[in-house]
C-alpha cells in the first residue's frame, strides 16, 4: 500500500469532524419533538424546496454511485452511462407520481409506503410484503455505502490488520448511528448540505481540471478502446446492448423512488410544490453524475491502473479504485483531502436516510401492525431510533465479515425486488381498481420470478430473455414487474368474483390526492 | 382554465413534453454513434448529457403550465 498521505488526511478527518458535530447541532435545527415519529423520522415534514433539493439529491446520488458508476466506465465502458438516462426518466415520473402521494400521506399521517398500502387496500399482508420488500432491498444498499467510505480510506494510505483494518469504517459508523439516534432525519439533511456542495466543487474541478492535464476530451476519448467508446449495433433477431441499456436505465428509474430512502427523502418535503420544482431542479445532479461517469475515461486516459503506485489498490479494491487513483494522480494532496471527504460524507447521508427509512418501516408496519398494536408517540418513535441502531449494525457487520461481491449482488436483486412494489404503490397513487390479493399475488410472481431469472443469470445485470426465437436481452426487474402487473390485472376479476364483498376497505378519498 | 375539476390529476397535454423527453433517450439509435463530435466528445455522451438540461427546462416548462 502506499505511503499515508498526511495533508489529504488531515484535511479529510477535519470535514469529518466539521460534518458530526452538524449532525448533532442539527436536533434543534427546525426544533420539534423528536418524540414524535413524523418529527424523527420525517423532519416534521417541513424541508422547503432547496432543503428537499439537497436531501433527496444527497439520498439518492449515493457515494456508490460516485464510485461505481465512473468505475464502471472505467472497466466496461459505454453502458455505464446508461445512469444518465435513468435520471433523467426518474423526474417525469416524480413531478406526476410523487405529489399526489405526498398529499395522501400528509392528510392520514402516512409516514411509509407500507402505511399507505394499508390505509389504501386495507390489507394487512399486502403492507407486510411492501415493508419486508423494503427493508430487505434496503440493507445491502447500506452496506454498500460503506464500500465507498472503504476505497477512500484505503487511498488516503490508511491500513492495518486485522479489527485495525476496519477502525475507520467502524469509527465512521458509531458517529453516524449516534447522529441518527439523537437528531434523526435532520441530521442528513444538514450534512447533506455541506457534502453536496463539496461534491459539486470536486465534480466541476475534475472535469474542468483533468481534461486540461490530459491535452483535452479529443486527447481522452481517443485513448478510450473503440469497443468501450460506445454500445455494440446488435446482430439480428436481437435488441442487444440497446435493449439492456434502454431497459437498465427505465427499470432503474421506475424502482428508484420506490425505495424506502427516496419515499422518506420525499415525503419530508413540506409541500407537493416543493416536490414538483425538485423534479426540475434534481437534474443538476444527473448532470454531475454523467460528468463523473466521463471521469471513468480520464482514468483510462492518465493510465493510472499501469502506475506502479496504485497497483495495490486495483487490487484491492478492483476497478472502484479508479476514481481515487485519478485524484490522486491528478490533484495536490489538499484537494485529495476535499474530494474524498466528499466521497467518504457522501456516503454517510444516504446510509442515515436508509436506516431512518427501514426503522420507519419496521416502527409502523411490523411493529405496530403485529406486536404492540397501541404504542404511545414516544414508545413508538423509541422503537425506531433502536431500530435505526440495529439496521447500521448490520450494514457494518455485513461489510466486514463478507465479501463486498455479495453485497453488490443482493443490492442488484435489490431492485428487482423492489420495483415489484410498483403496482400496490405507484399504482395505488391512481386507483383502487386492482383487488389487494391480486396485487399481493402479482408481487410474489414478480418476486419470485425476477430471483430465478437474477440467479440463472449468475447475477449479471441483464437477463438473456429469449421470445419466440428473439433475443430480448435487458433488466431483469422491468420484465418481473411487467410479470407481476400481468398477474394482478388477470386475477382482480377473479377476486373481486369470489368474494361477493370487497375484501378491506379504502380509508383514502379521492380529494386527498392532491392540494 | 375553464374546467379546473378535470385537470385535478388527470391528463395535460403538456405532459407530452415527458413523453418526447422518454422517446429521446430510451431509444439508443438516435444516439449511438460517435459523429458528430463536440469538442473532442463524442455524440453518445453529450447528446445524452444535452438531454438532462433539456430534460429540467421541460419539466420546468410543465410545471409552471400546470400549477396555476
Amino acid at each position: 500500500m502506499q505511503e499515508v498521505n498526511w495533508t489529504a488526511l488531515i484535511i479529510f478527518v477535519v470535514l469529518f469532524a466539521l460534518i458530526a458535530w452538524l449532525g448533532f447541532a442539527a436536533a434543534r435545527w427546525r426544533r420539534g419533538d423528536l418524540d414524535l415519529l413524523h418529527e424523527w423520522g420525517l423532519g416534521g415534514r417541513r424541508f422547503g424546496t432547496m432543503i428537499t433539493w439537497f436531501l433527496v439529491g444527497g439520498d439518492l446520488y449515493t457515494a456508490y454511485t460516485f464510485v461505481a458508476v465512473p468505475a464502471l466506465a472505467f472497466g466496461a465502458g459505454a453502458v455505464a452511462f446508461f445512469a444518465v438516462p435513468y435520471t433523467i426518466v426518474i423526474y417525469p415520473i416524480l413531478f406526476l407520481v410523487f405529489p399526489r402521494l405526498w398529499h395522501v400521506c400528509d392528510k392520514h399521517g402516512y409516514i411509509t409506503a407500507g402505511d399507505f398500502v394499508r390505509g389504501r387496500f386495507g390489507n394487512r399482508w399486502l403492507a407486510l410484503a411492501i415493508t419486508v420488500t423494503g427493508i430487505v432491498a434496503t440493507m445491502p444498499y447500506i452496506a454498500l455505502q460503506l464500500v465507498g467510505i472503504q476505497v477512500v480510506v484505503g487511498a488516503l494510505g490508511v491500513s492495518g490488520t486485522g479489527i485495525m483494518a476496519d477502525l475507520p469504517l467502524i469509527i465512521a459508523f458509531v458517529v453516524l448511528a449516534a447522529f441518527t439516534y439523537s437528531s434523526g432525519l435532520r441530521a442528513p439533511a444538514s450534512i447533506a448540505i455541506v457534502k453536496d456542495i463539496l461534491i459539486y466543487i470536486t465534480a466541476i474541478v475534475a472535469v474542468i481540471a483533468i481534461p486540461i492535464q490530459l491535452g483535452g476530451f479529443g486527447k481522452i476519448f481517443a485513448a478510450v478502446p473503440a469497443s468501450k467508446l460506445l454500445l455494440a449495433v446488435p446482430g439480428p433477431n436481437t435488441t442487444g446492448a440497446y435493449g439492456a441499456y434502454a431497459t437498465l436505465a427505465l427499470g432503474s428509474a421506475l424502482a428508484l423512488f420506490l425505495y424506502p430512502h427516496s419515499m422518506t427523502g420525499i415525503l419530508s418535503a413540506s409541500s407537493g410544490h416543493a416536490i414538483r420544482r425538485n423534479a426540475a431542479m434534481l437534474p443538476g445532479y444527473s448532470f454531475m453524475l454523467g460528468l463523473l461517469a466521463l471521469i471513468g475515461f480520464f482514468a483510462i486516459a492518465a493510465g493510472v491502473k499501469g502506475l506502479p503506485e496504485y497497483a495495490a489498490g486495483f487490487k484491492q479494491f478492483g476497478n472502484n479504485f479508479a476514481v481515487p487513483a485519478l485524484f490522486l494522480h491528478s490533484f495536490p494532496s489538499w484537494f485529495v483531502g476535499i474530494a474524498f471527504a466528499a466521497i467518504g460524507i457522501g456516503a454517510l447521508v444516504p446510509a442515515a436516510i436508509m436506516s431512518i427509512a427501514s426503522a420507519n418501516l419496521y416502527t409502523r408496519n411490523i411493529h405496530r401492525e403485529f406486536i404492540n398494536k397501541h404504542p404511545t408517540d414516544k414508545q413508538e418513535a423509541q422503537m425506531a431510533k433502536w431500530v435505526s441502531l440495529i439496521v447500521k449494525f448490520g450494514a457494518l457487520v455485513f461489510i466486514i465479515f463478507v465479501p463486498t461481491k455479495y453485497a453488490i449482488q443482493l443490492q442488484l436483486l435489490g431492485g428487482i425486488w423492489i420495483i415489484q412494489t410498483l403496482p400496490a404503490v405507484m399504482l395505488g397513487a391512481y386507483t383502487r381498481w386492482f383487488n389487494d390479493w391480486a396485487l399481493l399475488l402479482g408481487w410474489a410472481a414478480g418476486t419470485i420470478a425476477g430471483t430465478a431469472m437474477a440467479v440463472a443469470a449468475h447475477f449479471a445485470a441483464t437477463y438473456p430473455l429469449v421470445l419466440g426465437g428473439y433475443g430480448l436481452p435487458g433488466y431483469a426487474a422491468l420484465y418481473t414487474v411487467i410479470l407481476n402487473l400481468v398477474v394482478a390485472i388477470a386475477l382482480t376479476p377473479v377476486f373481486n368474483a369470489i368474494s361477493a364483498r370487497r375484501s378491506a376497505v379504502d380509508e383514502t378519498a379521492m380529494a386527498d390526492y392532491y392540494a | 382554465m375553464e374546467n379546473p375539476g378535470r385537470k385535478r390529476g388527470g391528463w395535460n397535454w403538456w405532459y407530452l413534453l415527458f413523453v418526447i423527453q422518454f422517446i429521446a433517450v430510451l431509444w439508443p439509435p438516435f444516439y449511438n454513434k460517435a459523429e458528430p463530435e463536440w469538442m473532442g466528445i463524442p455524440m453518445f455522451y453529450w447528446y445524452q448529457l444535452l438531454w438532462v438540461l433539456i430534460g429540467a427546462v421541460f419539466t420546468a416548462v410543465v410545471y409552471f403550465a400546470v400549477e396555476e
